[in-house]
């Protein structure tokens, strides 16, 4: 039985302000609030919302059977919480629908996954611990940012507790092979592969209102056709494609959401149904190994990394911006670590390319800048004070491992000063009690024969000393004692 | 053709420009090409086209022999041509001052009598019309229109001028009316006008009243650089150095530059500047920089000619042209050739077809600012800029705009 399993991506990154360089050291404020705002509502109305209302009526009517997953990015998130929080209870009643799978991302929607292992491995997290708390889901496979992913990454990735990965069936990868197989990784064969058809995902999200096109125009009755005359063989069709492709992509009056709604139907008439990511890993099985050596992505005729990284100004805002990661990771400013995320997205680099579309024009599209050149300026600028605030934070002078050894004593004094003290404020209560026996001693010390029984208290000097120090943190007076003195040291 | 300027005795760009299309016109092939300019030197490129100076042209008839010919202006002037020049003398001139070949004087320069210059040109250009053999006339800028007019007037043949600048860009806006009113007759009068950017066709068609369907840009394009040139050696400051290369002039938006490098020097103290040129506005620029108390960074280094140009172009880090109003501007491209980013104001022709240049608005000086912060603090911008601004500028050539004015002559020919 084929199966088709959609993701769409959900991500918006939080694009920079005008930033000068005399601004450097001055502003720490770095995004334009009113330019997001203004973009990512007009996005959300316009497309995720009626995108998001659309499936859930799916999901509906087909009673459960219309299935699909989710990504959606961190900065997105936040940005829906800031601007358009219906949206994310939107998003609340399709995960609760249970036919809805939400797939892991990393939170910045960044490239770590290229620079720095520990950083990816935690904004994997920071994504998973985002979705636990708000949706109560357990992400299971993982898509990371821009689909990116070569055999280095797959065993961190199954380390992590993922079952599969999505990305891109990249032709100079497959050859001759389909990507409408599940494939193993090569380099770690518990991961499972699932890999994006691009001609089926590219016909709704670039060819759909086309006039030009030979198919225009694309209907669900054709677009199945086209999945059930497929070989008997090839079970899974994974059609990958960013929401906005619904009302934004393609405009509402393109009829794109009739389209997407007719599918559940015109797929169960050809017996072809859906699937998430989970259950089709677990339903299908693996025909093969795949060993991707350099990594791929979904992006531009290339299909590998040179959109973010395929020019100096990229490749130096790129090496600068991880140079940091390890400091970033060890401080415990939130404002900083919050901007570090953000300044993370990829969007920030797509800006910076150079590369030239198909018709020859430079890539201007979703670019908020000029020029590349502009957009290399702006972060730069928006870097070079960032850098200087993790400077202010930790100098440089001190290196990575210093750094951590110091911390690491730091923390240890605390626990240190803790103890010691304790074991002060216990001291204190021996000697107060002390003294008081004393001056009952000096008091009685004319009746001789009483100073016998005057030190018979003695020996309870040494249980009282354990129960003080249970007890002292209770006791204010004992608490401010041991402070005072600590202040004249 | 009729010129002004052409190399190696130039004055601005329009000899450049002149000197360049021809070239490239000639490498299209099948073309004879006549260039008529005021005053030739003798030492003239007249490898593509047949050079006749005005200066050597009679518009008087003078008995003299062919030797006395020869020993006068054979430097510059085939004799052979003289006679036959001599032969289509259509009036009387000798109330004119003339000298003793019954020519006129010119100085070739933009002297002050430079109205009455303009019409001498035109009255040799009867002569030249009327002895030359062509197909189609060709007037590079407002001082040979009306020679354009007048050889279209004689034989009937096609007239195309060609427009580098216009009087609103020199002027900013507040045109001399007797340089706008020859401008203006020239252009009613032609077949065709090229100009060397859509900002200047903009500019004919709004403030000229010219029918757009007559009006074509060819963006000008660059000669590429002899290697001696390409490797000059300069030592190599310590501080980085901007500079601005080019008339101070109101046209050219020198405060601009002053007031972005106050902005850059207020945060970084590794940066020279240097504007090298000459101008009307040169001492209000000295005036100014003091005034903003950066005169010790601010440099005047006065006119620069010739291989100095280059030099001055290899030590620098940045090159800016903070143009308020550029018909194209060549100057930037020269810059990328010698391997030097620029930063060029969006009101410049040359914006229209450059990618890796940083453009900003010639008023905006945080812009400019930041795009000088940033190219000397940023090595991958720098190195960015340099190496694709090389391929870049060297795909933009003469011939392939030679290619556009010669189509742009068939149109015109095929409805004549």
């Amino acid at each position: 039985m084929k199966a088709i399993c959609f993701n769409f991506e959900i991500h918006q990154p939080f694009r920079l302000k005008r930033y000068r360089f005399f601004d450097i050291g001055r502003d720490h404020y770095y995004f334009d609030d009113f330019l997001n705002d203004d973009i990512v509502e007009r996005i959300a109305r316009n497309s995720y919302i009626p995108a998001a209302e659309t499936l859930l009526r799916m999901i509906e009517n087909s009673n459960g059977k219309f299935r699909c997953s989710i990504a959606v990015s961190g900065v997105a998130f936040e940005q829906f919480e800031r601007f358009v929080p219906e949206f994310i209870d939107l998003l609340k009643k399709l995960a609760d629908t249970g036919c809805v799978e939400f797939v892991a991302q990393p939170f910045s929607y960044s490239l770590a996954s290229l620079a720095d292992h520990e950083e990816f491995a935690q904004q994997v997290a920071d994504t998973c611990s985002l979705l636990r708390h708000r949706f109560g889901v357990e992400p299971k496979v993982l898509r990371n940012t821009e689909l990116i992913y070569c055999d280095e990454l797959a065993p961190q990735i199954s380390a992590m507790g993922f079952k599969a990965v999505l990305t891109e069936g990249a032709k100079h990868i497959l050859g001759w092979k389909s990507p409408n197989y599940v494939y193993n990784a090569a380099s770690d064969p518990k991961l499972k592969l699932l890999l994006r058809n691009a001609k089926l995902s590219d016909d709704i999200a670039r060819r759909f209102s086309d006039t030009s096109w030979g198919e225009f125009p694309l209907t669900a009755d054709k677009y199945m056709n086209w999945i059930a005359s497929t070989p008997q063989e090839e079970q899974i069709f994974n059609i990958f494609l960013n929401l906005e492709t619904f009302g934004d992509l393609q405009p509402a009056t393109s009829g794109i959401f009739q389209f997407l709604e007719a599918l559940p139907r015109m797929a169960a008439e050809r017996g072809v149904e859906f699937l998430t990511p989970s259950e089709a890993v677990a339903k299908i099985k693996a025909v093969d190994m795949l060993s991707i050596v350099h990594p791929i992505s979904g992006a531009d005729e290339e299909r590998d990394t040179t959109a973010w990284l395929g020019n100096r100004l990229q490749n130096e805002a790129f090496e600068k911006l991880y140079s940091v990661a390890e400091r970033v990771r060890q401080c415990q400013n939130r404002a900083l670590k919050l901007d570090y995320a953000y300044l993370q997205t990829c969007d920030h680099l797509f800006y910076m390319s150079t590369k030239r579309n198909a018709d020859g024009s430079l890539r201007s599209n979703f670019s908020p800048y000029e020029t590349p050149f502009a957009a290399f300026t702006n972060y730069m600028n928006v870097l070079a004070d960032f850098l200087m605030r993790v400077e202010e934070e930790f100098p440089s002078q001190v290196d990575n491992e210093e750094l951590n050894a110091l911390l690491l004593t730091i923390s240890n004094q605390g626990q240190e000063i803790e103890a010691l003290n304790k074991e002060l404020r216990a001291m204190r209560k021996n000697i107060e009690q002390y003294n008081i026996e004393h001056k009952h001693r000096v008091a009685e010390v004319a009746p001789a024969p009483e100073a016998v029984v005057a030190e018979a208290p003695a020996p309870e000097v040494k249980p009282a000393k354990k129960a003080c120090k249970a007890k002292a943190p209770k006791e204010p007076k004992a608490k401010a004692a041991p402070k005072a003195k600590k202040e004249k040291k | 053709m009729f010129g002004w300027e052409f190399p190696p005795h130039i004055l601005g760009g329009l000899g450049t420009a002149s000197y360049g299309l021809t070239k490239g016109m000639w490498e299209c092939g099948n073309m004879d090409i006549t260039f008529v300019i005021p005053k030739p030197f003798g030492d003239e490129d007249r490898s593509f086209a047949n050079i006749i100076g005005t200066s050597q042209v009679p518009v008087a008839w003078r008995d003299v022999n062919r030797e006395y010919v020869d020993h006068r202006i054979g430097k510059v002037m085939d004799p052979d041509l003289y006679f036959r020049l001599r032969d289509h003398i259509y009036a009387d001139f000798n109330y004119m001052r003339t000298n003793d070949l019954g020519c006129i004087e010119f100085s070739g320069r933009y002297p002050d009598n430079l109205l009455e210059e303009i019409n001498n040109y035109s009255i040799t250009a009867g002569v030249i019309a009327r002895t030359i053999d062509f197909d189609i006339i060709h007037s590079h800028d407002w001082l040979t229109y009306p020679a354009g007019i007048h050889a279209k007037q004689v034989t009937g043949k096609p007239l195309v001028v060609h427009v580098h600048a216009t009087e609103y860009d020199r002027s900013r806006g507040k045109p001399n009316p007797t340089v706008y009113s020859i401008e203006r007759d020239g252009m009613n009068h032609a077949d065709h006008i090229i100009t060397v950017s859509n900002l200047t066709r903009q500019t004919v068609i709004d403030h000229y009243g010219i029918d757009p369907s007559k009006v074509t840009t060819v963006h000008n394009a660059v000669v590429p650089l002899s290697q001696d040139l390409l490797d000059i050696e300069m030592p190599k400051s310590k501080d980085k150095v901007v500079t601005f290369l080019g008339r101070i002039t109101m046209q050219k938006g020198p405060e601009y530059f002053v007031e972005a490098a106050a902005k850059v020097l207020r945060n970084c103290s590794n940066v020279r500047f240097v504007m090298a040129g000459s101008g009307d506005m040169m001492d209000k620029m000295i005036a100014l920089a003091a005034e903003r108390g950066i005169s010790d960074r601010f440099h005047f280094p006065g006119f620069q000619k010739g291989h100095q140009v280059y030099e001055m172009l290899k030590a620098s880090d940045v090159y800016i042209m903070p143009s308020v109003s550029e018909p194209f501007g060549i100057s930037p491209l020269e810059a990328m050739q010698m391997g030097v980013p620029s930063i060029i104001s969006k009101q410049s022709g040359c914006a229209e077809i450059l990618d890796n240049v940083i453009k900003t608005d010639y008023w905006d000086i945080d812009a400019m600012a930041d795009a000088i912060h940033s190219i000397i603090t940023n090595p991958s911008l720098y190195n960015q800029l340099r190496e694709d601004g090389l391929a870049e500028v060297n795909q933009i050539t003469w011939d392939k705009a030679g290619k556009k004015v010669i189509d742009i002559y068939n149109k015109v020919l095929a409805r004549y």
